[in-house]
């Protein structure tokens, strides 16, 4: 599930003082760049280790963590907001009694943590009572004192406001002088500097970068009343600034003619063409529905990849844990056993939390367990789900996944989503000898809509560009596209990767799960995928 | 404790607003204490409660503007966040768009506290997981479920003395119910501002009849078909076009409420004449804080007259460039409708579906605000005025706006939570004919 988190970001820019708690407390500029000091962040964390063995916990982790975020929003011409945030604090989580316990405290004294310590103990003790079986760990040998840092080459957080504001007025310039009438663009910037320590005997310090340049760009006839949007076809990447340089390196140039982004963003040629784009919907001849061979660029599949696999292959929601909000999963455990062919021999997908430029990457997950690559599926057949360590004996293995994360300190940290990538195809194949081999079908250039029932078979997915195929060759673009899927079937129609040469990354900063709701931020990467016959439904409607 | 006295919050405002030495500044002192327990598999997973106090500090230097916010109330952090709020105005660009502060305003109290709510106990938690868990293992059933309860407060103060201070309460409900082979689910939500109406153990019953009368579902072929949406199922739809109940949007041509050749469609017949929709901060059961974001006085207004356009959400700057008064935004929506239960509306429908609840909605085309989404968690087969089976899930393409156009009849609303929205919402089941199914879903 992905909240309206970017819609609720783009009206901020009214209220100013509504801002969602999720953001922390705005701080001033200049202590973005600072850090809270590892001996100091040691001494608490022993403090609140010792106090909870002390009450009697058999297991304590501690995360000292402060997280940063700047926002600067604008539309057009005007700068609509600029904040920065911090959310500074401790989460304390204890084993007793066999029970999990959980408190934090945003006081960041010894005596603070080892208060909510104690508090943590004490909840565990009153779940055990009518806990049925005790938590069961997954072993993790300690690491002693390590530090690891998001491989950025600039710091986000230290580029000046004027630098940012700039670049975003050109962008604006740039879709405005090409033909837009509204742009509204973003940049969304996020630094958690997170401490994690554990009676197991390790003290990990890692500073993680993210980065999200955003846009919107609207066209509007108002002679007939219509409108159509383009949004970025960059992706959220965990990298520094320099995503923003606009190399030509990042820069491919598909058949198509539309220009997409790797490890590089030119977020002003993307504006303008952007704006070229959204007339051009305008205009754009309306698909006619039925069956087509879909040719999905990396752009678009890291959304169908992100809810068709990732979700249901979380092994709390295979379980049932998260029946009453994120849902469960038809990949259920007798799946599992019997390794069903959830794609055809083409599709080999693998989850991991260490791929570099990607949201999820870290050396340590949030429970201290070294981060690694594992497959899901291979050669269409599943054979793993993604596990933390309370659950790694339930589908029998020995270690954790290392993919449990919470989004604050005072969250509890639980199973999410690693980033889960469709492997590009072992035989050399480019996109355009892709597209030679298809009849009909459709090419889709970025991610629109998207909805997937609670146990994630029947899915619906839009885009954001829209390209006909006949006889091996784009024709013309079109519009109202979106494809209805039911998972199995659709991975089974998978015909064809295209090579590593077209591997790309795409991703949210918005995962939501667990209540109360958490967000998490993941990427998915892929190569262009070839789907065969497809179900293609028209979205145009008329309110008369 | 996340609740300040009245004294207690005007003085830490009235310090605050005292130090800043810019043009102009706004003090919003908001906290809560809130509570939560969570279940799955017949078993508590975790509980919890959260205090939280934030004062959020806005200043201006002529059209630049700094926000900071801190949840520290001594002399030295008072200082330092309307400082810090002061740095960032001075490095802000203009904004041309800038709006001074709202001159003092005269607040009408709502009634948006209640001492049941505000004193729920952990105990009581435990009690209401206690009595879903139990209900559903003693019929082989699987209980998921989550109660959070919040009572809080909002004061505020600008440099101009619109002042205002309020509590509030509230808890919302959720329970999905699982048949142990889980071929059946049902759920049930509730959602109240004054605890004392909410009693677990006669809601869970809801969810487990549902969830045993939905195991050995049909498939009926996708289309069109009258439905009866319950309330939950109905806000869903509803709160995601609200969203778009902007004027700005509408004026600027790139909304569903922008008029062909230029302007809003302010007043003209949008919606089915029998459609109507307002708001009200004293609304009994749904009342909400009697200002806006902008610390603008909430009244009851019209939204939808006989289906008809009767208001649309201008900003203040917006307001002040098209020659409107500013209006405060709306905190609730009251959907009027009949006295007719959800059952009574099952009676007279000769062939229809009944959809518990709708998930997972998102917008397919705003230019239309065409909606896909799915049924869960009880969706039947009616005919002859009787449920006759369960049917398989459907997935849906249809707009609020063409559904509004196709209502058959109204029952009597009811105060909802949707998934993903904050509004405080009253709602009718509504019987709809010609809504869209556009595949077959097979989760349950």
């Amino acid at each position: 599930m992905h909240r309206r988190d970017f819609l609720a970001l783009s009206s901020m820019g009214v209220g100013g003082l509504a801002l969602p708690s999720i953001f922390g407390k705005a701080i001033a500029a200049e202590e973005l760049g600072s850090a809270l000091d590892v001996g100091f962040k040691k001494g608490l964390a022993d403090a609140a280790m010792n106090a909870a063995t002390a009450a009697g916990a058999s297991y304590c982790d501690v995360r000292v963590g402060r997280y940063l975020r700047q926002f600067v929003i604008t539309r057009e011409r005007n700068v609509q907001n600029i904040v920065n945030t911090e959310s500074t604090g401790v989460g304390i989580r204890v084993i007793a009694g066999g029970a999990w316990g959980f408190a934090a405290t945003n006081e960041l004294t010894k005596d603070a943590v080892a208060r909510a310590a104690g508090q943590a103990v004490a909840i565990a003790k009153a779940n055990a009572v009518r806990q049925t079986a005790p938590v069961q760990l997954a072993p993790v040998k300690g690491v002693g004192e390590v530090a690891w840092r998001t491989p950025i080459v600039k710091n986000s957080m230290q580029v000046p406001i004027k630098e940012k504001v700039d670049l975003l007025m050109s962008v604006n310039d740039a879709a405005l002088g090409a033909g837009a009438d509204f742009i509204q663009s973003i940049l969304f910037l996020v630094n958690e500097q997170k401490y994690f320590a554990s009676t197991d005997g390790s003290y990990i310090d890692q500073d993680v970068h993210r980065i999200w340049p955003r846009m919107s760009v609207t066209a509007v006839d108002k002679a007939s009343g219509k409108f159509r949007t383009r949004d970025e076809l960059a992706a959220p990447m965990g990298m520094g600034y320099e995503y923003m340089d606009g190399a030509a390196s990042g820069k491919t140039v598909l058949p198509c003619g539309v220009t997409v982004f790797g490890k590089s963003y030119d977020m002003i040629a993307d504006a303008a063409a952007a704006a070229r784009h959204a007339r051009a919907k305008l205009t754009a001849p309306s698909v006619k529905p039925g069956k087509y061979d879909l040719v999905l660029d990396p752009s678009h599949t890291w959304l169908t990849i992100h809810e068709s696999v990732g979700h249901p292959l979380e092994l709390d929601r295979v379980l049932g844990y998260e029946a009453n909000y994120a849902g469960t999963s038809f990949a259920t455990m007798d799946k599992l056993q019997s390794r069903f062919q959830y794609g055809s021999d083409k599709v080999n997908i693998v989850a991991d939390k260490v791929q570099p430029g990607s949201l999820g990457a870290v050396a340590y997950d949030d429970e201290g367990v070294k981060t690694k690559q594992w497959d899901l599926i291979r050669d269409g057949k599943l054979i793993g789900y993604q596990a933390i360590r309370d659950q790694a004996h339930i589908e029998g293995k020995t270690e954790s996944d290392g993919c449990c994360y919470a989004d604050s300190w005072s969250n509890v940290q639980f199973q999410r989503m690693a980033n889960v990538s469709l492997q590009p195809g072992k035989t050399p194949m480019s996109v355009a000898d892709m597209i030679g081999g298809v009849e009909n079908g459709i090419y889709i250039i970025g991610d629109g809509s998207f909805s997937i029932d609670q146990q994630r078979y029947n899915a619906q997915f839009g885009g954001q560009l829209f390209f006909e195929i006949k006889n091996g060759k784009v024709t013309q673009q079109i519009e109202d596209v979106a494809y209805q899927i039911r998972t199995p079937e659709f991975w089974n129609a998978c015909a064809g990767v295209c090579d590593e040469r077209d591997y790309r990354l795409g991703g949210s900063f918005f995962d939501g799960k667990g209540q109360p709701s958490q967000v998490s931020a993941v990427s998915h990467g892929s190569s262009t995928a070839r789907f065969n016959g497809i179900n293609v439904i028209n979205t145009a409607r008329t309110l008369g | 404790m996340g609740i300040m006295t009245e004294s207690q919050a005007k003085a830490i405002l009235t310090k605050v607003v005292g130090l800043s030495k810019a043009d102009q500044c706004t003090a919003q002192l908001g906290g809560s204490t809130r509570g939560n327990i969570r279940f799955a598999l017949n078993n508590v997973s975790t509980s919890g409660v959260l205090d939280n106090i934030e004062l959020a500090v806005q200043v201006a230097f002529g059209k630049r503007v700094g926000t900071a916010t801190i949840n520290q109330f001594d002399d030295a952090s008072l200082e330092r966040v309307v400082r810090r709020a002061e740095e960032l105005a001075r490095l802000a660009p203009e904004n041309p768009e800038f709006m001074p502060v709202v001159d003092k305003q005269t607040f009408t109290a709502t009634p948006t506290f209640s001492t049941g709510t505000a004193g729920i106990t952990p105990e009581y938690r435990a009690k209401v997981a206690a009595e879903s868990i139990d209900a559903c293992k003693g019929a082989n059933l699987v209980a998921a479920g989550y109660l959070e309860d919040e009572a809080g407060f909002v004061a505020f103060l600008n440099s101009r003395g619109n002042y205002g201070y309020q509590t509030a309460t509230s808890t919302d409900y959720t329970c999905t119910v699982r048949t142990a082979d889980g071929r059946g689910s049902g759920w049930v939500g509730h959602n109240v501002q004054d605890i004392a109406q909410f009693n677990a153990a006669e809601d869970v019953r809801v969810a487990m009849r549902k969830a045993s009368a939905s195991a050995e579902a049909k498939a009926l072929e996708p289309g069109k078909y009258t439905v009866i949406l319950e309330p939950a199922a109905a806000a869903g739809l509803i709160s995601f076009m609200m969203f778009f109940f902007d004027a700005r949007s509408a004026d600027e041509g790139r909304s569903f409420l922008s008029k062909k050749g230029g302007g809003n469609k302010l007043g003209e017949q949008v919606y089915g004449p029998q459609v109507n929709m307002f708001t009200d901060p004293a609304y009994p059961g749904a009342a909400v804080y009697p200002w806006d974001d902008d610390g603008l006085p909430r009244q009851r207004m019209p939204i939808i007259e006989n289906g008809k356009v009767a208001n649309l959400n201008y900003s203040r700057y917006w307001a002040q460039k098209q020659g409107r008064p500013a209006m405060a935004r709306p905190g609730n929506i009251i959907m009027t409708g009949g006295t007719k239960s959800t059952a009574d509306l099952v009676r007279t429908t000769e062939r229809g579906i009944l959809v518990t609840r709708t998930w997972y909605i998102r917008m397919v085309d705003p230019q239309t605000v065409l909606l896909t989404g799915l049924t869960r968690d009880g969706t039947f087969y009616i005919e002859n005025g009787q449920i006759r089976y369960p049917i398989k899930n459907f997935r849906f393409n249809e707009s609020p706006v063409i559904m509004l156009n196709n209502v058959e009849e109204f029952g009597k609303p009811v105060r909802v939570k949707s998934d993903e929205a904050d509004t405080t919402m009253v709602i009718p089941p509504m019987k709809i004919r010609d809504f869209t199914f556009t595949s077959l879903s097979d989760a349950v």
